[in-house]
């Protein structure tokens, strides 16, 4: 388990509970937090579970995997530290994880 | 205006079983799809990729399993109406008249929604300014490309589109291609056809580096772009073009007053039916407490909601139980001879 703070756009902030094994992306969807769609379910078919790390998470988190970057080309405004959140798995090492959104996602 | 049982909005896995459940029990349809061909998703995103949860079949790609859909309802000789999509629709004294983009129109009893998580959109550069130059001078697909000969044409994108473009329009126009990382995700032969072209200064490379805006006035006139800490370069551009994929929107679903939640169209999961009488929908594109979005889930429900169009389509007639393998007006339906 580790507790995980969404940040959306607009700055409100969303800090939950999210069980090992879940994807970031899982979390925020069974939670209801607005911001992150994830059309494809998952599958990295799509764009639109895509999330800012902050670079001190960043680099602590798994490398991105192959075909990430080609589907973050396809994201709206990708930047440097983007992430499709369906691609990171939580662990406990993942404590006090924050995530930005972007301000949306197609 | 085309009159029929049923329309079937969506080309994808789901939409094709449904249609051949239709052709079954012997009632007529007509398929819309947006994309320019047959299969949906299993097409568009994944036609190469393995497929292991069909029952019955251990692995298959997305492109062998809309095969073998087509083949299989290829006996009913349904319409399929590619690169275009259901706009408007209404009812009309027990039925529903609708309308598509191209301006066809039909008239049916029944809609079926297999649209998946909508119809594929080119995905739009995000600056407003795009907008007032769109379709004229900001493009992001090609109709006709003789328009860029001997013009500064800017594209945008890393893909087999973008690198495709770039090569076919260096050989006429003055090409600069921006991509926003260095790698690039198109085949390999074509990123060592762009860098040789870029050695031999037909194309300019702009890599990472992304669009910030677009300036003109009455026409456009050049292109900003900035890099990732945000200095900004101008270039100049008699066209802008965008190759960055597709996204899936529900589009004019969501005028259709149908309920939705969370994207997804609210159905019973006795046949499928919406909050609308002749309106079903099924595949990824509906949900229902359980709903499991896999191609096996998509063609049950498909299956119930062609029976579910029976019903409005054929009031009169009662709708037998039969077995393929023992009916013979199923066999008939199917051209299979009896011997």
């Amino acid at each position: 388990m580790a507790k995980i703070t969404y940040i959306e756009y607009n700055g409100k902030s969303h800090t939950i509970v999210v069980k090992k094994g879940l994807t970031v992306m899982e979390g925020a969807v069974q939670n209801n937090i607005p911001g992150i769609d994830a059309d494809c379910g998952g599958s990295m078919a799509c764009a639109t579970c895509h999330v800012y790390v902050k670079e001190d998470w960043f680099n602590k988190l798994l490398p991105k995997n192959e075909g990430e970057d080609d589907m973050l080309d396809q994201a709206y405004e990708p930047k440097q530290n983007s992430r499709l959140s369906c691609q990171i798995q939580v662990s406990d090492d993942l404590e006090g994880l924050e995530v930005h959104l972007p301000e949306k996602q197609i | 205006m085309i009159n029929t049982d049923v329309v079937i909005v969506g080309a994808g896995p789901t939409g094709l079983f449904c249609a051949h459940q239709l052709g079954i029990i012997g009632i007529k349809c007509e398929i819309v799809d947006n994309l320019d061909k047959i299969g949906g998703q299993c097409i568009e995103l994944y036609p190469d990729k393995p497929i292991y949860d069909i029952p019955a079949i251990p692995e298959c790609t997305g492109e062998e399993l809309t095969n073998n859909l087509i083949k299989q309802i290829k006996p009913f000789n349904f319409n399929f109406h590619l690169s275009d999509r259901v706009q408007e629709i209404r009812n009309e004294k027990e039925k529903w008249i609708i309308k598509t983009s191209r301006g066809k129109e039909f008239i049916t009893s029944n809609i079926v929604i297999a649209g998946g998580v909508g119809s594929f959109e080119p995905r739009k550069f995000p600056s407003k300014s795009c907008e007032k130059f769109e379709g004229n001078s900001v493009l992001y697909s090609i109709k006709d490309k003789a328009i860029f000969k001997d013009k500064s044409v800017v594209i945008f994108g890393g893909g087999d589109s973008a690198l495709d473009w770039a090569i076919e329009l260096s050989k006429t126009s003055k090409v600069t291609l921006v991509h926003r990382r260095d790698e690039f995700r198109g085949a390999q032969a074509s990123v060592d056809k762009i860098k040789e072209l870029q050695k031999d200064k037909k194309i300019e490379l702009f890599n990472k580096y992304s669009i910030k805006d677009v300036k003109g006035n009455e026409s456009l006139e050049s292109v900003e772009i900035k890099d990732e800490t945000d200095k900004s370069k101008i270039l100049k551009a008699d066209y802008v073009l965008g190759f960055f994929g597709l996204i899936m929107q529900l589009g004019p679903i969501l005028d259709w007053r149908l309920n939705i939640d969370k994207k997804k169209i609210s159905v019973n999961t006795e046949n499928f039916e919406t909050n609308k009488k002749g309106i079903f929908a099924i595949g990824d594109i509906c949900t229902y407490p359980g709903k499991l979005k896999l191609i096996l889930s998509g063609f049950h429900e498909g299956a119930l909601a062609a029976r579910g169009c029976f019903k409005y389509a054929r009031p009169d007639q009662k709708l037998r139980f039969e077995f393929t393998t023992t009916s013979k007006a199923i066999k008939d339906r199917l051209g299979i001879k009896n011997d």
